[in-house]
């Protein structure tokens, strides 16, 4: 493609007045559009120095960061840039019929585009006293805008090492008081207004933000309105409308800023509290000149903060260049974070309530400095202002920003609850951060992944493994994948099923497959799924099936998990486990005796117990299964399937000084009663014989814990694995036979309605113990006699599957290899 | 390096179930070959490319192929990854019109 010619022959003069944030940014979005070679750049900036972070200034101030270390963009870049800068030069006008700027140095520049981004300086009230007689500025008066001012004030604030009055209770005045007192200076902030930062917050977040400014051994004078700096030839104090005086030594100004208007009104464009401009950031009047920054005034608007201005320069330099011919900016949504060392503050949106749409939820701890509050619109956020404690604000900011909808639960929005207080949020959270830690993926790992394309949680877990191994971390991949999609995040459907491949929740599969009378894997795929098998979807329906049919159920191997074909647990190297049932963990000494000699008939490599009470031999073949089994003669102990597991028992009343109830017994019961049942994932259980709880059945998937009087406590939803979680207390309850029912009968509803590898403790918070308790207690659905029945029909279905050591299942089930034929 | 293809008949296909695989000692390599239920053959390495998980464990379905210890996800047909980044090698096999498992091995295949 040929460049265009004109390009080729000159370039477009583009002018920019001023080079601080706004105008810097404006030039670096043009280059970025190439805009390097449309236009010959030249800057005007009355500062001497390159572009710097004002926002930074109190960091400098305060002594948290070095000047340089506030720079953006050296003198240098300017010059790698090709552009013209007239560094410390003020321009002075704009001739808008000859298209030239000139500078107060005597320079013109011809212009084809001007931007305008001059900014704004500190508004200075109408105070007497502020200059000397002569016209001078009275010693000791200061704005607060510049790096010089910032020098100047540190200068004069050692030297004096009095007292300082900052005159303005807003952002700037708190940040430039908690700065001061770095000098050993004593602040008393005067604010005209009855309470602080009164753009932001309201008057109850106001009064707690004092007491905590107060606490910082910070004065607060509020409805305090400066009239005059009193002394002679230097500031010696200040006095209000009401006649009040403050002794101070030097005096801040940072009572709010004005825009620097000025070259727009000379010019003739119009003007109000700044520049007006249109949506592509053009003066109203002449389509050459660009505003941008606190000098622009969009719809009523006139931003003082950074986020917008960003915004403001994209969308000018999107214009300016063509890159996006209709580019427009319309407005932008405000927040504003207080960098106050020692007070955490964020603040967005409304600050009251505007009408009986919105609603508040809010929060205050005043002591301790907290407050919360928040106006929620149509479920969505209209107005936030944290104080004291902002560990939401980043989720808040983004649910503002982009106006998405609100979690039903409010209180999520206030607190992280049950969660440490010293969580990240996803949006602080270093790039380096492993947040799978099974497979070793970062923070950075999934954003790489979204920007690739990958734009739901599902789609990044199988493209990273992320979420993959313990699934410990899946929540929380997906509030990082929602975070970098932002609003574009694509809704897999599939999350909804029971499982991927075919599309129906589990309430819906189960009726479904009940009244078509579909008992197999293989039946479900052909007349729910087109036919399109899905492997990763068999094991569920297995599970599934097993559930509703029992007896019925038409076992296919192929459906299951390499453990459930045969019977054991694939470890890492394709051998297998095997772990005979130990019921209650009780055996006795000929059982002990029979597995050692299996142990040492087959030269088992391990030997080990297990953290269920039973003993465990390491490192089998598959086709050594059969014959240990035979050789064994104990049964399955299932601890290779999504099943219940085993049950953990103490001694108990047989034998502890301190038992309060027969748990081994009790264990060996339930034992026999649930040995092999399918679950969604692993059911494991324990029983305690006295509230010590030596064998933590409080973090069992079920558990049960005598105290006295002869009853039973029983727990679910306990874990203490990836997650750990004390489990609820479903009753109380005065026998073995109690317990046994009301874990059944439990079971079988978490069966019944637990996602596939949805773990209890998932299970129970997703329903909540109440609705858990209403159903297996009360019997409010009144399902409680068909959940019994459907658990006794499967527990009447079971058969001890490694009988089929005598049995041969199916050919060559258990054999390493097959040999062939020639 | 051998370009000599040779084909082996493994055996009946009524070996394999249904939806399962099993492996195969051919020729000095160990190849796993699976039987989908819709009929179809495939054969590929017995050993997965990630940490040498017996893919003959593994479950079938819809000419995807997972393996039994970390669930990596391999397209049967073609051998490519589906999830993580090393491939398989496959091999041409086919059912003849007696019902047996033909295998070619030896062939220049990737």
């Amino acid at each position: 493609m040929s460049h265009g010619g004109v390009s080729e022959l000159r370039k477009k003069n583009l002018v920019v007045i001023g080079n601080g944030m706004a105008g810097a940014r404006a030039v670096e979005e043009i280059l970025t559009r190439g805009g390097g070679d449309m236009f010959e750049i030249t800057v005007y900036g009355d500062e001497p120095y390159g572009n710097y972070n004002r926002i930074l200034l109190s960091n400098v101030l305060n002594g948290s960061q070095h000047e340089h270390e506030i720079f953006l963009n050296p003198i240098e870049w300017y010059r790698d840039n090709n552009i013209t800068l007239h560094v410390g030069v003020y321009a002075e006008s704009i001739l808008r019929k000859a298209k030239c700027v000139l500078g107060q140095d005597g320079s013109i520049e011809p212009y084809d585009k001007v931007i305008i981004a001059t900014g704004s300086r500190s508004h200075v009230p109408a105070i007497e006293g502020i200059t000397l007689p002569d016209g001078r500025d009275k010693p000791g008066v200061f704005v607060f805008r510049t790096l010089d001012d910032c020098r100047e004030i540190a200068e004069y604030a050692q030297s004096c090492r009095g007292r300082a009055a900052i005159i303005g209770g807003g952002l700037l005045g708190l940040e430039a008081a908690r700065g001061l007192q770095n000098y050993g200076v004593q602040v008393d902030v005067v604010h005209r207004s009855q309470h602080l930062m009164n753009q932001q917050l309201d008057a109850q977040a106001g009064a707690i933000l004092k007491a905590t400014i107060e606490q910082m051994n910070i004065g607060v004078l509020l409805s305090r309105d400066t009239r005059m700096v009193l002394g002679e030839d230097r500031v010696t104090g200040i006095r209000f409308a009401d006649g009040g005086v403050l002794q101070c030594d030097m005096v801040v100004m940072a009572a709010g800023i004005k825009p620097n208007a000025e070259i727009g009104a000379r010019c003739g464009l119009k003007v109000q509290r700044a520049i007006l401009v249109d949506n592509q950031m053009r003066s109203v009047d002449d389509p050459d000149i660009y505003v941008v920054g606190e000098c622009a005034q969009h719809r009523g608007h006139v931003y003082g903060l950074v986020a917008p201005l960003w915004e403001q320069a994209k969308v000018l330099a999107d214009h300016i260049t063509g890159a996006v011919p209709n580019a427009a900016y319309h407005g932008s949504k405000v927040a504003t974070k207080l960098k106050v060392m020692g007070v955490e503050m964020a603040a967005m949106g409304l600050i009251e309530a505007e009408d009986e749409r919105d609603e508040i939820v809010q929060f205050t701890e005043p002591k301790k400095g907290t407050y919360k509050k928040l106006i929620v619109r149509d479920g969505r956020l209209a107005g936030a202002i944290l104080l004291g404690d902002i560990s939401k604000a980043a989720y808040l900011l983004q649910a503002f920003d982009r106006n998405t909808p609100l979690p039903e639960d409010r209180l999520t929005l206030l607190f992280d609850i049950g969660a440490s207080s010293k969580k990240l949020s996803v949006e602080e959270m270093p790039p380096e951060m492993q947040i799978c830690n099974c497979n070793g993926v970062s923070k950075r790992d999934l954003l790489t992944c979204t920007k690739n394309g990958k734009r739901n949680a599902k789609a990044v877990m199988e493209s990273t493994r992320a979420g993959m191994g313990c699934g410990s971390c899946k929540s929380l991949v997906a509030e990082i994948v929602e975070f970098a999609c932002g609003g574009e995040i694509e809704e897999d459907p599939s999350i909804h099923y029971y499982v991927p491949g075919v599309p129906f929740t589990k309430p819906e599969l189960i009726r479904i497959c009940r009244e078509l009378n579909l008992k197999s894997v293989s039946s479900v795929f052909r007349v729910l799924a087109d036919g399109k098998e899905d492997a990763a979807s068999k094991p569920g329906l297995a599970s599934l099936l097993n559930t509703i049919w029992a007896e019925e159920y038409i076992h296919e191997p192929d459906a299951r998990f390499i453990n459930e074909r045969v019977h054991a647990n694939i470890q890492k190297d394709g051998t297998f486990s095997v772990v005979p049932q130990i019921a209650g963990g009780v055996t006795t000494p000929a059982e002990l005796r029979r597995i050692a000699d299996v142990a040492e008939k087959y030269d088992v490599p391990m030997v080990k117990l297990t953290g269920g009470q039973r003993i465990d031999l390491l490192g089998i073949r598959k086709d050594q299964l059969p014959d240990i089994w035979r050789d064994l003669g104990i049964p399955s102990g299932h601890a290779y399937a999504k099943s219940y597991r085993t049950c953990k028992s103490c001694v108990g009343s047989e034998f502890c000084r301190f038992g309060v109830g027969d748990s081994t017994s009790l264990a060996i019961k339930i034992e026999n009663k649930f040995k092999g049942i399918d679950t969604p994932h692993k059911v494991k259980m324990a029983t305690a014989g006295c509230p010590r709880n030596c064998s933590e059945a409080m973090v069992k998937d079920i558990g049960a814990v005598a105290v006295e009087g002869g009853k039973w406590e029983i727990y679910v939803g306990g874990a203490a694995g990836a997650h750990v979680r004390k489990g609820d207390l479903l009753c109380v309850v005065d026998s073995h036979e109690d317990v046994l029912k009301y874990a059944a009968r439990f079971m079988q509803y978490y069966r019944e309605n637990a996602k596939y590898l949805e773990r209890s403790y998932g299970f129970v918070e997703r329903v909540g113990i109440d609705k858990i308790r209403a159903i297996i207690l009360d019997d409010e659905e009144g399902a409680g006699a068909a959940l019994d029945a459907a658990i006794e029909a499967s527990i009447a279905a079971y058969r001890d599957p490694w009988e089929e050591a005598y049995t041969a299942a199916r050919p060559a089930e258990f054999a390493s290899t097959l040999s062939t034929i020639q | 390096m051998t370009n000599t293809e040779l084909d082996v008949t493994i055996g009946q296909i009524n070996v394999i179930p249904p939806g399962e695989g099993r492996n195969f000692d051919v020729a000095g390599e160990r190849i796993a070959v699976f039987h989908a239920r819709s009929g179809q053959v495939f054969a590929v390495q017995a050993a997965c490319p990630h940490k040498g998980g017996p893919l003959a464990d593994g479950l079938v379905g819809g000419g995807i192929l997972i393996c039994p210890l970390h669930a990596w996800k391999f397209d049967l047909n073609s051998g490519e990854a589906l999830t993580g980044s090393c491939s398989l090698k496959t091999y041409p096999v086919r059912v003849d019109e007696e019902g047996c498992v033909v295998l070619t091995v030896g062939g220049s295949q990737h």
